[in-house]
């Protein structure tokens, strides 16, 4: 190939990127097979909606009129002072025990646990990478004190920690923030860890090092590609449990003061009304609910995307499922029940020969 | 170490030519054997390599040959500074580099490369190409942006690959692009010595000869010198200027290649020959092979003497006694070393007396 066809080419890998790109990265192959599965698209699609709803808040406050921590008494409640139903009076879904629109608290309170627990994870992510990849990678003495000090941080009684902390402290967003993301990065630390081990004694490794790349540059540039996938994974499993976490100290009364919203305070104020206003507990637990599962279901989605393996099961429709079933039950009741296992005095040990 | 192989050392120095652009002197690595917990004590070593001297002339190819678990890897990881040594001493191009630390070697890094044996694990899966070529360019700060890509791409061309696939990943290229992919890598920054520890071992046979084309090739053109580790006796015939056996982390022979392989004096050289397969079926039906009994030992607890004396056809007394000093036989040139009490003579039948030896035990 002669010169002027060499940069013909870089100049059209300059210019047009994408088209150049011909091989698929490991994250085009995973986003094929995640667009495939219906229920982590499913779970995308709530994902997205939640997050639209928490940050078109304000404009959902202004479309109904009622801001989030403005009461209504004459019509949010009723003649014995109740909170209204839903679809009553202009409110979608209720009011509270002070008369305020239970929707808009409800979006507002989805921004705080969204914030909460997308912040956190990643404060939790990259503390734990890198702790995971130091104590992995040097190894020795480093790696011993920082898995012994991963073990501590995982054996804590994380509530009782957080509930004593926001006593001392005062409760206040920082103080959740800070506590969730010291208890999310130690997890995130071991599987980090126990990935490094294994990954720097691979042959790239040795010639990264044979051409006089640093640990650091190793770590985070050899290494780290590699390690991405189940860190994802980790991360969007994270999400949920901090949003929890979060709701769990505010139910408590140690998480967001009222009158600011949150999804843990609307179910504390609720649970004295559940007999006389259902809705007040209902939607609040059902946001909590949904928002989790979507989560959680598309951590699992991107598990099963992330790994070939299950690329066959994802596809295989359950009516073949269970005929394979059938067939395996089959087999397993024929010949290999007729032809037991050898007895092991067959072959004596060999070294008492 | 003795006297002896102190001495052999230096004739094994001298006898070469002058200018000669790696030299290693008497070195020795061992690993600890260490036991489980927290309180590690060491227990033992491996001596994966113990007292193995070289030297490599400048745009010259030396092969080391010598079975699994004989110290050639371990050797080579020593001379590029990948393993710390135990003891001895490198010398590249008339400068001490043994142990020198991570930043004091980078200097050399530039001029020291390897190509690894696995093209399958030596390139980071989840790095595009272009990426990994460019390492050595990203590492050193040489080049970066567009003059990088440029470079890369000349790279690739050079060495066989088609610059259009700078994006790609290395799961889409074949065994043999792959390490074309390690050859361009070790060729970035033109390096003064490459080592290939076992750079075709892994591949086909018809893509070897590519590969040992391309890099012989590249050592016409850049004047590169090879350290070329390999347990294929003719691939090492094919590429090497002279050839060292090793066995059990010492050199059993070293020499010239054409009078190694005519007539080789260690009994262990013999019988390696003898096993390397024969292209013509009627000169493999002819030939007598030399049949070893036993495996390599444990170089945790090598043998007494003679490290080859327990699977030796030839071997006596004195063997299991006195360490034979690697210095030049009767008859041999003055650079055909062998470390071996009782050489092998012309015309000696090896595979009857192997035969004989396996028949008694």
């Amino acid at each position: 190939m002669s010169i002027s066809g060499l940069e013909f080419q870089a100049a059209a890998v300059e210019g047009a990127p994408e088209q150049a790109v011909e091989g698929r990265s490991q994250w085009q192959l995973t986003w094929r097979r995640l667009r495939g599965d219906k229920v982590a698209v499913t779970a995308m699609i709530v994902i997205v909606v939640m997050v639209g709803l928490a940050i078109a808040a304000p404009a959902i406050a202004a479309l109904v009129h009622h801001p989030p921590n403005i009461a209504y008494p004459n019509t949010g409640e009723n003649a014995v002072g109740n909170p209204v139903g839903p679809f009553t009076n202009g409110f979608w879904l209720g009011t509270d025990d002070t008369g305020r629109d239970l929707m808009v608290r409800i979006f507002y309170g989805a921004r705080i646990s969204l914030f909460v627990g997308i912040v956190t994870t990643a404060i939790g992510t990259f503390a734990g990478v890198a702790v995971g990849l130091i104590a992995g990678y040097f190894g020795g003495v480093v790696d011993t004190i920082l898995a012994r000090f991963i073990d501590a941080v995982l054996a804590f009684p994380y509530v009782v920690l957080a509930l004593a902390l926001a006593i001392v402290i005062g409760p206040s967003l920082t103080v959740i923030i800070g506590v969730i993301s010291f208890f999310s990065w130690a997890g995130i630390s071991r599987i980090v860890r126990g990935q490094t081990l294994s990954l720097k004694e691979k042959e790239y490794i040795e010639a990264a090092r044979s051409l006089g790349a640093g640990p650091f540059r190793i770590m985070f540039i050899d290494i780290l590609p590699n390690l991405l996938a189940p860190v994802l994974v980790l991360a969007t499993l994270y999400i949920p449990s901090a949003v929890v976490f979060e709701a769990t100290l505010s139910y408590l009364g140690l998480g967001i003061q009222p009158p600011t919203a949150s999804w843990g305070n609307i179910l504390a104020a609720a649970q004295n009304f559940y007999q006389v206003a259902w809705w007040y507990t209902v939607f609040p637990a059902l946001a909590l609910l949904i928002t989790t599962l979507a989560f959680n279901l598309l951590g699992d989605g991107i598990r099963d995307a992330m790994d070939p393996g299950t690329e066959r099961l994802l596809a295989a429709r359950r009516g073949t499922k269970r005929r394979r079933l059938e067939r395996r039950a089959m087999k397993g009741a024929g010949p290999s029940d007729a032809f037991p296992d050898p007895p092991r005095q067959a072959q004596p040990p060999a070294g008492l020969g | 170490m003795t006297d002896e192989s102190a001495a052999a050392v230096m004739t094994s120095a001298q006898s070469g030519q002058d200018d000669v652009l790696v030299r290693v002197d008497n070195l020795v690595k061992y690993f600890p054997v260490r036991t489980a917990g927290y309180v590690r004590r060491t227990v033992g070593h491996v001596q994966a390599v113990d007292g193995v001297s070289l030297a490599i002339p400048r745009g010259k190819t030396l092969g080391l040959v010598g079975e699994t678990g004989s110290g050639k890897s371990t050797l080579a990881r020593c001379i590029a500074g990948l393993l710390p040594v135990t003891s001895g001493k490198v010398t590249f191009d008339g400068d001490d580099i043994t142990n020198l630390s991570r930043r004091k070697m980078i200097p050399y890094r530039r001029e020291i490369q390897m190509i690894f044996q696995d093209p399958y694990g030596s390139l980071n899966p989840r790095r595009r190409v272009g990426a990994i070529i460019g390492d050595p360019f990203a590492i050193h700060k040489t080049v970066a942006g567009n003059e990088r890509k440029r470079r890369v791409q000349e790279l690739m061309e050079r060495v066989g690959l088609n610059p259009e696939h700078y994006n790609r990943f290395p799961a889409e290229f074949s065994g043999g692009q792959r390490q074309r992919i390690g050859v361009a890598r070790a060729l970035a920054l033109r390096p003064k010595l490459i080592i290939c520890d076992e750079p075709v071992s892994a591949l086909d046979v018809s893509i070897q000869a590519q590969v040992l084309n391309l890099l012989a090739d590249l050592q016409r053109d850049y004047g590169l010198t090879y350290l070329f580790i390999a347990h294929d006796l003719e691939v090492v015939r094919h590429v090497s200027d002279s050839v060292t056996v090793m066995y059990l982390g010492r050199v059993a022979e070293e020499g010239p290649r054409d009078p190694v392989y005519r007539t080789p004096r260690h009994p262990y050289t013999a019988a390696l020959l003898s096993a390397a397969p024969a292209a013509d079926p009627d000169a493999a039906a002819s030939r007598q092979r030399i049949i070893l009994t036993g495996d390599i030992p444990s170089p945790i607890d090598p043998p007494s003497g003679c490290r080859f004396h327990p699977r030796c056809p030839k071997a006596r007394e004195l063997c299991s006694q006195e360490d034979p000093p690697l210095e030049v036989k009767a008859g041999d040139g003055p650079t055909h070393l062998t470390a071996c009490h009782f050489p092998v003579e012309a015309g000696e039948n090896l595979a009857a007396a192997a035969a004989a030896r396996r028949d008694a035990k």
